[in-house]
Protein backbone atom coordinates (compact mmCIF):
# COMPACT_ATOMS: atom_id res chain seq x y z
CA UNK A 1 0.00 0.00 0.00
CA UNK A 2 1.11 3.53 -0.66
CA UNK A 3 1.30 5.95 2.24
CA UNK A 4 2.23 9.59 2.35
CA UNK A 5 4.43 10.62 5.24
CA UNK A 6 3.85 14.32 5.88
CA UNK A 7 6.61 15.83 7.99
CA UNK A 8 5.33 18.58 10.24
CA UNK A 9 7.97 20.76 11.82
CA UNK A 10 7.98 23.56 14.39
CA UNK A 11 9.36 27.02 13.63
CA UNK A 12 12.53 26.12 15.52
CA UNK A 13 13.28 23.34 12.99
CA UNK A 14 13.03 25.78 10.08
CA UNK A 15 15.20 28.27 12.00
CA UNK A 16 17.88 25.62 12.57
CA UNK A 17 17.89 24.79 8.90
CA UNK A 18 18.51 28.47 8.06
CA UNK A 19 21.20 29.01 10.70
CA UNK A 20 24.67 28.32 9.21
CA UNK A 21 25.96 27.31 12.65
CA UNK A 22 23.28 24.65 13.10
CA UNK A 23 22.34 23.67 9.57
CA UNK A 24 25.12 21.07 9.35
CA UNK A 25 23.87 18.91 12.22
CA UNK A 26 20.29 19.46 11.20
CA UNK A 27 20.84 18.37 7.62
CA UNK A 28 23.03 15.42 8.65
CA UNK A 29 20.11 13.99 10.64
CA UNK A 30 17.76 14.29 7.69
CA UNK A 31 20.26 13.05 5.13
CA UNK A 32 20.83 9.80 6.99
CA UNK A 33 17.08 9.30 7.34
CA UNK A 34 16.46 10.03 3.66
CA UNK A 35 19.24 7.66 2.71
CA UNK A 36 17.83 4.89 4.90
CA UNK A 37 14.36 5.27 3.38
CA UNK A 38 15.79 5.26 -0.13
CA UNK A 39 17.98 2.25 0.50
CA UNK A 40 14.94 0.35 1.75
CA UNK A 41 13.62 0.62 -1.80
CA UNK A 42 10.17 1.81 -0.73
CA UNK A 43 10.20 5.41 -2.01
CA UNK A 44 7.76 6.35 -4.77
CA UNK A 45 8.50 10.05 -4.48
CA UNK A 46 9.29 12.75 -2.00
CA UNK A 47 10.81 16.15 -1.41
CA UNK A 48 11.93 18.53 1.25
CA UNK A 49 10.19 21.88 1.09
CA UNK A 50 11.44 25.41 1.53
CA UNK A 51 10.38 27.36 4.60
CA UNK A 52 6.66 28.15 5.15
CA UNK A 53 7.41 31.85 4.61
CA UNK A 54 8.02 31.03 0.94
CA UNK A 55 4.53 29.57 0.55
CA UNK A 56 1.71 31.15 -1.40
CA UNK A 57 -1.89 30.07 -0.90
CA UNK A 58 -4.54 30.43 -3.53
CA UNK A 59 -8.31 30.17 -3.28
CA UNK A 60 -10.85 30.82 -6.00
CA UNK A 61 -14.05 32.41 -4.79
CA UNK A 62 -16.79 33.86 -6.95
CA UNK A 63 -14.59 33.27 -9.96
CA UNK A 64 -11.79 35.39 -8.58
CA UNK A 65 -8.36 34.20 -7.66
CA UNK A 66 -7.44 35.19 -4.15
CA UNK A 67 -3.75 34.84 -3.63
CA UNK A 68 -2.33 35.10 -0.18
CA UNK A 69 1.16 35.19 1.19
CA UNK A 70 1.94 32.28 3.53
CA UNK A 71 0.98 28.64 4.13
CA UNK A 72 -2.58 27.27 4.02
CA UNK A 73 -3.11 27.05 7.76
CA UNK A 74 -1.65 29.27 10.43
CA UNK A 75 -0.43 26.47 12.69
CA UNK A 76 2.47 26.03 15.09
CA UNK A 77 3.82 23.18 12.99
CA UNK A 78 4.16 23.43 9.25
CA UNK A 79 4.72 20.96 6.45
CA UNK A 80 8.45 20.65 5.85
CA UNK A 81 8.56 17.76 3.42
CA UNK A 82 6.99 14.47 2.41
CA UNK A 83 7.61 10.97 1.16
CA UNK A 84 5.28 8.62 -0.64
CA UNK A 85 6.33 5.12 0.30
CA UNK A 86 5.08 1.69 -0.70
CA UNK A 87 4.97 -0.69 2.29
CA UNK A 88 2.74 -3.64 3.26
CA UNK A 89 0.78 -2.07 6.11
CA UNK A 90 0.20 0.85 8.46
CA UNK A 91 2.57 -0.39 11.14
CA UNK A 92 5.46 -0.54 8.70
CA UNK A 93 4.64 2.99 7.56
CA UNK A 94 4.50 4.11 11.21
CA UNK A 95 7.89 2.53 11.84
CA UNK A 96 9.39 4.62 9.04
CA UNK A 97 7.56 7.73 10.26
CA UNK A 98 9.02 7.27 13.74
CA UNK A 99 12.55 7.42 12.33
CA UNK A 100 12.12 10.89 10.81
CA UNK A 101 14.04 13.51 12.82
CA UNK A 102 10.94 15.70 13.05
CA UNK A 103 8.96 12.90 14.76
CA UNK A 104 10.64 14.09 17.96
CA UNK A 105 10.29 17.85 17.35
CA UNK A 106 6.99 18.13 15.49
CA UNK A 107 5.13 15.13 14.14
CA UNK A 108 4.50 12.95 11.12
CA UNK A 109 1.07 12.40 9.60
CA UNK A 110 0.71 9.05 7.88
CA UNK A 111 -2.03 8.81 5.28
CA UNK A 112 -2.88 6.01 2.89
CA UNK A 113 -2.98 7.13 -0.74
CA UNK A 114 -6.09 6.45 -2.79
CA UNK A 115 -5.60 3.29 -4.83
CA UNK A 116 -4.70 4.04 -8.47
CA UNK A 117 -7.67 4.16 -10.84
CA UNK A 118 -8.00 1.27 -13.21
CA UNK B 1 -26.09 -32.53 16.56
CA UNK B 2 -28.52 -34.82 18.39
CA UNK B 3 -32.11 -33.71 18.61
CA UNK B 4 -31.36 -29.99 18.68
CA UNK B 5 -33.58 -27.90 16.44
CA UNK B 6 -31.88 -26.11 13.52
CA UNK B 7 -32.54 -22.76 15.16
CA UNK B 8 -31.03 -23.92 18.45
CA UNK B 9 -27.99 -25.27 16.64
CA UNK B 10 -27.55 -21.99 14.79
CA UNK B 11 -27.82 -20.12 18.08
CA UNK B 12 -25.25 -22.41 19.70
CA UNK B 13 -22.80 -21.98 16.83
CA UNK B 14 -23.36 -18.23 16.94
CA UNK B 15 -22.57 -18.19 20.65
CA UNK B 16 -19.50 -20.40 20.47
CA UNK B 17 -17.97 -19.50 17.13
CA UNK B 18 -19.07 -16.02 16.12
CA UNK B 19 -15.78 -14.36 17.02
CA UNK B 20 -13.69 -17.10 15.43
CA UNK B 21 -15.68 -16.93 12.20
CA UNK B 22 -15.49 -13.11 12.01
CA UNK B 23 -11.80 -13.14 12.87
CA UNK B 24 -11.07 -15.73 10.20
CA UNK B 25 -13.01 -13.87 7.49
CA UNK B 26 -11.73 -10.42 8.48
CA UNK B 27 -8.11 -11.54 8.74
CA UNK B 28 -8.28 -12.47 5.07
CA UNK B 29 -10.49 -9.73 3.65
CA UNK B 30 -9.20 -6.97 6.01
CA UNK B 31 -12.79 -5.75 6.03
CA UNK B 32 -14.56 -6.33 9.34
CA UNK B 33 -17.84 -4.75 8.25
CA UNK B 34 -18.01 -6.92 5.13
CA UNK B 35 -17.15 -10.01 7.19
CA UNK B 36 -19.98 -9.20 9.62
CA UNK B 37 -22.47 -8.66 6.81
CA UNK B 38 -21.45 -11.88 5.09
CA UNK B 39 -21.68 -13.91 8.30
CA UNK B 40 -25.06 -12.34 9.02
CA UNK B 41 -26.24 -13.47 5.60
CA UNK B 42 -24.85 -16.95 6.27
CA UNK B 43 -26.80 -17.24 9.52
CA UNK B 44 -29.96 -16.11 7.73
CA UNK B 45 -29.34 -18.75 5.06
CA UNK B 46 -28.82 -21.38 7.76
CA UNK B 47 -32.16 -20.59 9.36
CA UNK B 48 -33.76 -20.99 5.94
CA UNK B 49 -31.97 -24.15 4.76
CA UNK B 50 -31.28 -26.19 7.88
CA UNK B 51 -34.94 -26.84 8.79
CA UNK B 52 -35.43 -28.23 5.24
CA UNK B 53 -32.13 -29.94 4.45
CA UNK B 54 -31.19 -30.85 8.00
CA UNK B 55 -28.36 -29.47 10.10
CA UNK B 56 -25.00 -30.13 8.39
CA UNK B 57 -22.40 -32.29 10.14
CA UNK B 58 -20.04 -29.36 10.48
CA UNK B 59 -22.27 -26.31 10.97
CA UNK B 60 -19.34 -23.94 11.51
CA UNK B 61 -17.72 -24.94 8.23
CA UNK B 62 -21.07 -24.63 6.45
CA UNK B 63 -21.46 -21.08 7.75
CA UNK B 64 -17.89 -20.23 6.86
CA UNK B 65 -18.26 -21.51 3.31
CA UNK B 66 -21.54 -19.65 2.85
CA UNK B 67 -20.16 -16.42 4.30
CA UNK B 68 -17.05 -16.70 2.14
CA UNK B 69 -19.22 -17.10 -0.96
CA UNK B 70 -21.21 -14.00 0.02
CA UNK B 71 -18.01 -12.02 0.51
CA UNK B 72 -16.72 -13.18 -2.82
CA UNK B 73 -19.96 -12.26 -4.63
CA UNK B 74 -19.96 -8.86 -3.05
CA UNK B 75 -16.41 -8.19 -4.16
CA UNK B 76 -17.13 -9.39 -7.67
CA UNK B 77 -20.27 -7.32 -8.05
CA UNK B 78 -18.71 -4.32 -6.40
CA UNK B 79 -16.49 -1.97 -8.28
CA UNK B 80 -13.34 -3.98 -7.93
CA UNK B 81 -10.32 -2.16 -9.21
CA UNK B 82 -8.20 -4.00 -11.73
CA UNK B 83 -5.13 -3.89 -9.50
CA UNK B 84 -7.04 -5.27 -6.55
CA UNK B 85 -8.37 -8.30 -8.37
CA UNK B 86 -5.12 -10.18 -8.16
CA UNK B 87 -5.02 -9.66 -4.40
CA UNK B 88 -8.59 -10.82 -4.10
CA UNK B 89 -7.90 -13.95 -6.08
CA UNK B 90 -5.12 -14.79 -3.66
CA UNK B 91 -7.28 -13.98 -0.64
CA UNK B 92 -10.23 -16.02 -1.80
CA UNK B 93 -8.11 -18.74 -3.26
CA UNK B 94 -6.79 -19.29 0.22
CA UNK B 95 -10.28 -19.25 1.66
CA UNK B 96 -11.42 -21.80 -0.88
CA UNK B 97 -8.75 -24.26 0.19
CA UNK B 98 -10.27 -24.63 3.66
CA UNK B 99 -11.85 -28.06 3.62
CA UNK B 100 -15.37 -27.99 5.05
CA UNK B 101 -14.50 -30.44 7.79
CA UNK B 102 -11.16 -28.87 8.61
CA UNK B 103 -10.65 -26.91 11.78
CA UNK B 104 -10.02 -23.37 10.66
CA UNK B 105 -7.27 -21.45 12.45
CA UNK B 106 -8.17 -19.21 15.37
CA UNK B 107 -7.46 -15.62 14.35
CA UNK B 108 -9.17 -13.93 17.27
CA UNK B 109 -5.90 -12.77 18.79
CA UNK B 110 -5.07 -10.91 15.55
CA UNK B 111 -8.54 -9.40 15.58
CA UNK B 112 -8.09 -8.21 19.17
CA UNK B 113 -4.75 -6.61 18.31
CA UNK B 114 -6.36 -4.86 15.36
CA UNK B 115 -9.27 -3.59 17.47
CA UNK B 116 -6.89 -2.16 20.08
CA UNK B 117 -4.41 -0.72 17.57
CA UNK B 118 -3.11 2.70 18.64
CA UNK B 119 -4.29 4.10 15.30
CA UNK B 120 -7.90 3.35 16.32
CA UNK B 121 -9.93 5.92 18.24
CA UNK B 122 -9.43 4.88 21.91
CA UNK B 123 -13.13 5.46 22.58
CA UNK B 124 -13.99 2.78 20.02
CA UNK B 125 -11.50 0.06 21.01
CA UNK B 126 -13.28 -1.90 23.71
CA UNK B 127 -16.63 -1.55 21.99
CA UNK B 128 -15.12 -2.77 18.74
CA UNK B 129 -13.69 -5.80 20.50
CA UNK B 130 -16.97 -6.63 22.19
CA UNK B 131 -18.80 -6.35 18.92
CA UNK B 132 -16.43 -8.27 16.70
CA UNK B 133 -14.93 -10.86 19.03
CA UNK B 134 -18.02 -11.59 21.13
CA UNK B 135 -20.69 -10.59 18.66
CA UNK B 136 -22.48 -8.25 21.07
CA UNK B 137 -24.94 -6.05 19.25
CA UNK B 138 -24.21 -2.35 18.99
CA UNK B 139 -27.35 -1.21 20.82
CA UNK B 140 -26.43 -3.22 23.89
CA UNK B 141 -22.81 -2.01 23.89
CA UNK B 142 -24.00 1.55 23.39
CA UNK B 143 -26.21 1.50 26.46
CA UNK B 144 -23.47 -0.13 28.49
CA UNK B 145 -21.01 2.59 27.53
CA UNK B 146 -23.69 5.21 28.16
CA UNK B 147 -23.51 6.66 24.68
CA UNK B 148 -26.29 7.07 22.16
CA UNK B 149 -26.54 4.00 19.90
CA UNK B 150 -26.21 6.23 16.84
CA UNK B 151 -23.00 7.75 18.21
CA UNK B 152 -21.49 4.37 18.96
CA UNK B 153 -22.60 2.90 15.65
CA UNK B 154 -20.91 5.80 13.88
CA UNK B 155 -17.75 5.34 15.94
CA UNK B 156 -17.65 1.63 15.12
CA UNK B 157 -18.23 2.22 11.42
CA UNK B 158 -15.45 4.82 11.41
CA UNK B 159 -13.09 2.42 13.19
CA UNK B 160 -13.80 -0.41 10.76
CA UNK B 161 -13.36 1.90 7.79
CA UNK B 162 -10.06 3.11 9.23
CA UNK B 163 -8.82 -0.46 9.69
CA UNK B 164 -9.56 -1.25 6.05
CA UNK B 165 -8.51 2.08 4.51
CA UNK B 166 -5.35 2.63 6.53
CA UNK B 167 -4.17 -0.91 5.89
CA UNK B 168 -3.78 -2.01 9.50
CA UNK B 169 -2.25 -5.47 9.37
CA UNK B 170 -4.15 -8.45 10.80
CA UNK B 171 -1.09 -9.71 12.54
CA UNK B 172 0.21 -10.38 15.96
CA UNK B 173 2.69 -7.51 16.27
CA UNK B 174 6.45 -7.91 16.09
CA UNK B 175 8.26 -8.85 19.23
CA UNK B 176 9.50 -5.34 20.05
CA UNK B 177 5.95 -3.94 19.95
CA UNK B 178 4.22 -6.96 21.32
CA UNK B 179 4.19 -6.10 25.02
CA UNK B 180 3.02 -2.54 24.53
CA UNK B 181 0.27 -3.61 22.17
CA UNK B 182 -0.81 -6.44 24.45
CA UNK B 183 -1.08 -3.85 27.20
CA UNK B 184 -3.48 -1.90 24.95
CA UNK B 185 -5.60 -4.99 24.42
CA UNK B 186 -5.70 -5.68 28.17
CA UNK B 187 -6.59 -2.04 28.89
CA UNK B 188 -9.44 -2.16 26.40
CA UNK B 189 -10.86 -5.29 28.05
CA UNK B 190 -10.43 -3.75 31.48
CA UNK B 191 -12.24 -0.62 30.28
CA UNK B 192 -15.14 -2.78 29.14
CA UNK B 193 -15.16 -4.44 32.55
CA UNK B 194 -15.03 -1.10 34.34
CA UNK B 195 -18.11 0.01 32.47
CA UNK B 196 -19.98 -3.04 33.69
CA UNK B 197 -18.56 -2.71 37.21
CA UNK B 198 -19.76 0.87 37.59
CA UNK B 199 -23.24 -0.55 37.57
CA UNK B 200 -22.62 -1.63 41.15
CA UNK B 201 -26.15 -2.75 41.79
CA UNK B 202 -26.13 -5.06 38.80
CA UNK B 203 -29.74 -4.06 38.39
CA UNK B 204 -29.24 -1.77 35.47
CA UNK B 205 -30.46 -3.82 32.50
CA UNK B 206 -28.26 -1.77 30.22
CA UNK B 207 -25.02 -3.02 31.73
CA UNK B 208 -25.92 -6.39 33.23
CA UNK B 209 -23.75 -9.03 31.68
CA UNK B 210 -21.10 -6.70 30.29
CA UNK B 211 -18.81 -7.52 33.22
CA UNK B 212 -19.29 -11.20 32.42
CA UNK B 213 -18.48 -10.58 28.75
CA UNK B 214 -15.26 -8.82 29.73
CA UNK B 215 -14.27 -11.82 31.83
CA UNK B 216 -14.96 -14.12 28.88
CA UNK B 217 -12.82 -11.90 26.66
CA UNK B 218 -9.96 -11.81 29.20
CA UNK B 219 -10.04 -15.58 29.66
CA UNK B 220 -10.03 -16.09 25.90
CA UNK B 221 -7.05 -13.76 25.53
CA UNK B 222 -5.14 -15.53 28.31
CA UNK B 223 -5.66 -18.87 26.59
CA UNK B 224 -4.44 -17.39 23.29
CA UNK B 225 -1.28 -15.94 24.89
CA UNK B 226 -0.67 -18.32 27.80
CA UNK B 227 2.86 -16.98 28.40
CA UNK B 228 1.67 -13.43 29.09
CA UNK B 229 1.55 -13.08 32.87
CA UNK B 230 -0.49 -9.88 32.77
CA UNK B 231 -3.21 -11.55 30.70
CA UNK B 232 -3.70 -14.07 33.53
CA UNK B 233 -3.39 -11.18 35.99
CA UNK B 234 -6.33 -9.47 34.29
CA UNK B 235 -8.40 -12.66 34.39
CA UNK B 236 -7.65 -12.94 38.12
CA UNK B 237 -8.46 -9.30 38.82
CA UNK B 238 -11.76 -9.36 36.97
CA UNK B 239 -12.77 -12.70 38.51
CA UNK B 240 -11.97 -11.44 42.04
CA UNK B 241 -13.99 -8.26 41.54
CA UNK B 242 -16.80 -10.11 39.87
CA UNK B 243 -16.97 -12.67 42.71
CA UNK B 244 -18.05 -9.86 45.02
CA UNK B 245 -20.61 -8.36 42.65
CA UNK B 246 -23.64 -9.57 44.61
CA UNK B 247 -22.19 -8.68 48.01
CA UNK B 248 -21.81 -5.01 47.16
CA UNK B 249 -25.47 -4.38 47.98
CA UNK B 250 -27.60 -5.55 50.89
CA UNK B 251 -31.17 -6.76 50.65
CA UNK B 252 -32.41 -3.16 50.80
CA UNK B 253 -30.19 -2.20 47.86
CA UNK B 254 -27.81 -0.18 50.02
CA UNK B 255 -24.08 0.07 49.37
CA UNK B 256 -21.93 -2.29 51.46
CA UNK B 257 -18.22 -1.39 51.73
CA UNK B 258 -15.74 -4.23 51.21
CA UNK B 259 -14.79 -4.56 54.90
CA UNK B 260 -18.45 -4.98 55.87
CA UNK B 261 -19.38 -7.48 53.15
CA UNK B 262 -20.56 -10.95 54.10
CA UNK B 263 -17.94 -13.36 52.66
CA UNK B 264 -20.64 -16.01 52.34
CA UNK B 265 -22.14 -13.89 49.57
CA UNK B 266 -18.93 -13.97 47.52
CA UNK B 267 -19.00 -16.35 44.57
CA UNK B 268 -16.76 -19.30 45.50
CA UNK B 269 -16.50 -20.59 41.96
CA UNK B 270 -15.25 -17.28 40.61
CA UNK B 271 -12.84 -16.97 43.53
CA UNK B 272 -11.36 -20.33 42.57
CA UNK B 273 -11.02 -19.17 38.95
CA UNK B 274 -9.31 -16.01 40.19
CA UNK B 275 -6.87 -17.81 42.48
CA UNK B 276 -5.96 -20.30 39.74
CA UNK B 277 -5.33 -17.49 37.24
CA UNK B 278 -3.22 -15.59 39.74
CA UNK B 279 -1.15 -18.69 40.45
CA UNK B 280 -0.66 -19.22 36.71
CA UNK B 281 0.48 -15.60 36.34
CA UNK B 282 2.87 -15.80 39.28
CA UNK B 283 4.47 -18.96 37.87
CA UNK B 284 5.56 -16.96 34.80
CA UNK B 285 7.65 -14.70 37.02
CA UNK B 286 6.88 -11.41 35.27
CA UNK B 287 5.11 -9.10 37.71
CA UNK B 288 2.73 -6.41 36.49
CA UNK B 289 0.03 -4.03 37.63
CA UNK B 290 -2.95 -6.31 36.98
CA UNK B 291 -1.28 -9.12 38.93
CA UNK B 292 -0.55 -6.83 41.87
CA UNK B 293 -4.12 -5.54 41.89
CA UNK B 294 -5.35 -9.12 41.76
CA UNK B 295 -3.04 -10.05 44.63
CA UNK B 296 -4.52 -7.19 46.67
CA UNK B 297 -7.98 -8.55 45.96
CA UNK B 298 -6.80 -12.00 46.96
CA UNK B 299 -5.51 -10.68 50.29
CA UNK B 300 -8.90 -9.10 50.98
CA UNK B 301 -10.62 -12.44 50.48
CA UNK B 302 -8.60 -14.12 53.27
CA UNK B 303 -11.51 -13.17 55.52
CA UNK B 304 -13.56 -15.85 53.80
CA UNK B 305 -11.31 -18.52 55.30
CA UNK B 306 -11.73 -17.06 58.77
CA UNK B 307 -8.30 -15.41 58.71
CA UNK B 308 -7.86 -11.70 59.27
CA UNK B 309 -7.03 -9.46 56.33
CA UNK B 310 -3.21 -9.10 56.19
CA UNK B 311 -3.10 -5.28 56.21
CA UNK B 312 0.71 -5.08 56.11
CA UNK B 313 0.84 -7.26 53.00
CA UNK B 314 -1.76 -5.09 51.32
CA UNK B 315 0.28 -1.94 51.99
CA UNK B 316 3.38 -3.63 50.55
CA UNK B 317 1.41 -4.60 47.43
CA UNK B 318 0.15 -1.04 47.02
CA UNK B 319 3.74 0.20 47.39
CA UNK B 320 4.69 -2.06 44.48
CA UNK B 321 1.68 -0.91 42.46
CA UNK B 322 2.43 2.79 43.03
CA UNK B 323 6.07 2.21 42.07
CA UNK B 324 4.86 0.66 38.80
CA UNK B 325 1.92 2.97 38.11
CA UNK B 326 1.76 6.10 40.28
CA UNK B 327 -1.83 6.81 39.32
CA UNK B 328 -4.02 8.90 41.58
CA UNK B 329 -6.29 5.90 42.16
CA UNK B 330 -3.43 3.66 43.30
CA UNK B 331 -2.10 6.34 45.64
CA UNK B 332 -5.47 7.00 47.26
CA UNK B 333 -5.99 3.25 47.73
CA UNK B 334 -2.52 2.95 49.25
CA UNK B 335 -3.36 5.70 51.75
CA UNK B 336 -6.51 3.79 52.77
CA UNK B 337 -4.51 0.57 53.21
CA UNK B 338 -1.94 2.46 55.28
CA UNK B 339 -4.77 3.82 57.42
CA UNK B 340 -5.97 0.28 58.12
CA UNK B 341 -2.49 -1.06 58.82
CA UNK B 342 -0.87 1.74 60.80
CA UNK B 343 -3.71 3.96 61.91
CA UNK B 344 -5.66 6.89 60.52
CA UNK B 345 -2.81 9.39 61.04
CA UNK B 346 -0.53 7.43 58.68
CA UNK B 347 -3.29 7.27 56.07
CA UNK B 348 -3.96 11.00 56.35
CA UNK B 349 -0.26 11.75 56.00
CA UNK B 350 -0.17 9.72 52.76
CA UNK B 351 -3.23 11.55 51.44
CA UNK B 352 -1.59 14.88 52.28
CA UNK B 353 1.21 14.16 49.79
CA UNK B 354 -1.23 14.23 46.85
CA UNK B 355 -1.41 17.41 44.81
CA UNK B 356 -4.63 19.35 45.29
CA UNK B 357 -5.02 19.78 41.55
CA UNK B 358 -5.05 16.00 41.04
CA UNK B 359 -7.72 15.21 43.61
CA UNK B 360 -10.18 18.09 43.25
CA UNK B 361 -12.75 16.10 41.26
CA UNK B 362 -11.73 12.60 42.34
CA UNK B 363 -14.52 11.16 44.49
CA UNK B 364 -12.54 8.29 46.09
CA UNK B 365 -10.02 10.80 47.51
CA UNK B 366 -12.74 12.71 49.34
CA UNK B 367 -14.42 9.52 50.54
CA UNK B 368 -11.05 8.27 51.85
CA UNK B 369 -10.30 11.61 53.52
CA UNK B 370 -13.72 11.60 55.16
CA UNK B 371 -13.22 8.07 56.46
CA UNK B 372 -9.69 8.60 57.78
CA UNK B 373 -10.35 12.07 59.25
CA UNK B 374 -13.38 10.73 61.11
CA UNK B 375 -11.29 7.86 62.50
CA UNK B 376 -8.67 10.39 63.64
CA UNK B 377 -11.33 12.47 65.39
CA UNK B 378 -11.00 15.40 63.00
CA UNK B 379 -14.75 15.87 62.77
CA UNK B 380 -14.81 19.12 60.84
CA UNK B 381 -12.41 17.91 58.11
CA UNK B 382 -14.38 14.67 57.87
CA UNK B 383 -17.69 16.48 57.48
CA UNK B 384 -16.41 18.79 54.74
CA UNK B 385 -14.74 15.92 52.86
CA UNK B 386 -17.86 13.77 53.08
CA UNK B 387 -19.93 16.58 51.64
CA UNK B 388 -17.49 16.88 48.76
CA UNK B 389 -17.58 13.10 48.22
CA UNK B 390 -21.37 13.10 48.12
CA UNK B 391 -21.31 15.91 45.61
CA UNK B 392 -18.95 13.96 43.36
CA UNK B 393 -20.76 10.59 43.58
CA UNK B 394 -22.58 9.35 40.52
CA UNK B 395 -24.11 6.31 42.21
CA UNK B 396 -27.26 7.05 44.27
CA UNK B 397 -26.58 4.13 46.63
CA UNK B 398 -23.07 5.40 47.40
CA UNK B 399 -24.52 8.87 47.95
CA UNK B 400 -27.08 7.42 50.38
CA UNK B 401 -24.33 5.52 52.19
CA UNK B 402 -22.19 8.63 52.63
CA UNK B 403 -25.12 10.77 53.77
CA UNK B 404 -26.05 8.18 56.37
CA UNK B 405 -22.46 8.23 57.66
CA UNK B 406 -22.80 11.98 58.08
CA UNK B 407 -25.93 11.61 60.19
CA UNK B 408 -24.28 8.96 62.33
CA UNK B 409 -21.35 11.16 63.26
Amino acid sequence: MEYMLLFYQPTSDFAERADPAKAGDYMAGWMSYVQAVQEAGIVKSGAGLQAPATATTLRVSEGKRRVQDGPFADAKEQLGGFFIIDVPDLDTALTWAARAPCAATGGVEVRPALPPRA
Amino acid sequence: MGGATPAATAAAVARDSYGRLIAYLAARSHDIAAAEDALGDAFAAALKHWPVDGVPDAPEAWLLTTARRRLHDRWRHGRVKAGAEETLRIVFGELATVAPEAQFPDERLKLMFVCAHPAIDPAARSALMLQTVLGLDAARIASAFLVAPATLAQRLVRAKTKIRAAGIAFEVPREDEWLERLADVLEAIYAAYGTGWDDVAGTDPRTSGLAQEALTLAAMLARLVPDAAEAWGLVALIAFCQSRAAARRNAAGDYVPLAAQDPARWDGELLAVAEAALKQAAALGVPGAFQIEAAIQSAHTQRRLGASVPQGTIVALYDALVALQPTIGARVSRACALGEAEGAAAGLAALATLAAADVGGYQPYWAALAHLAAAAGRTETARAARERAVGLSTDPAVRRFLLRETERR
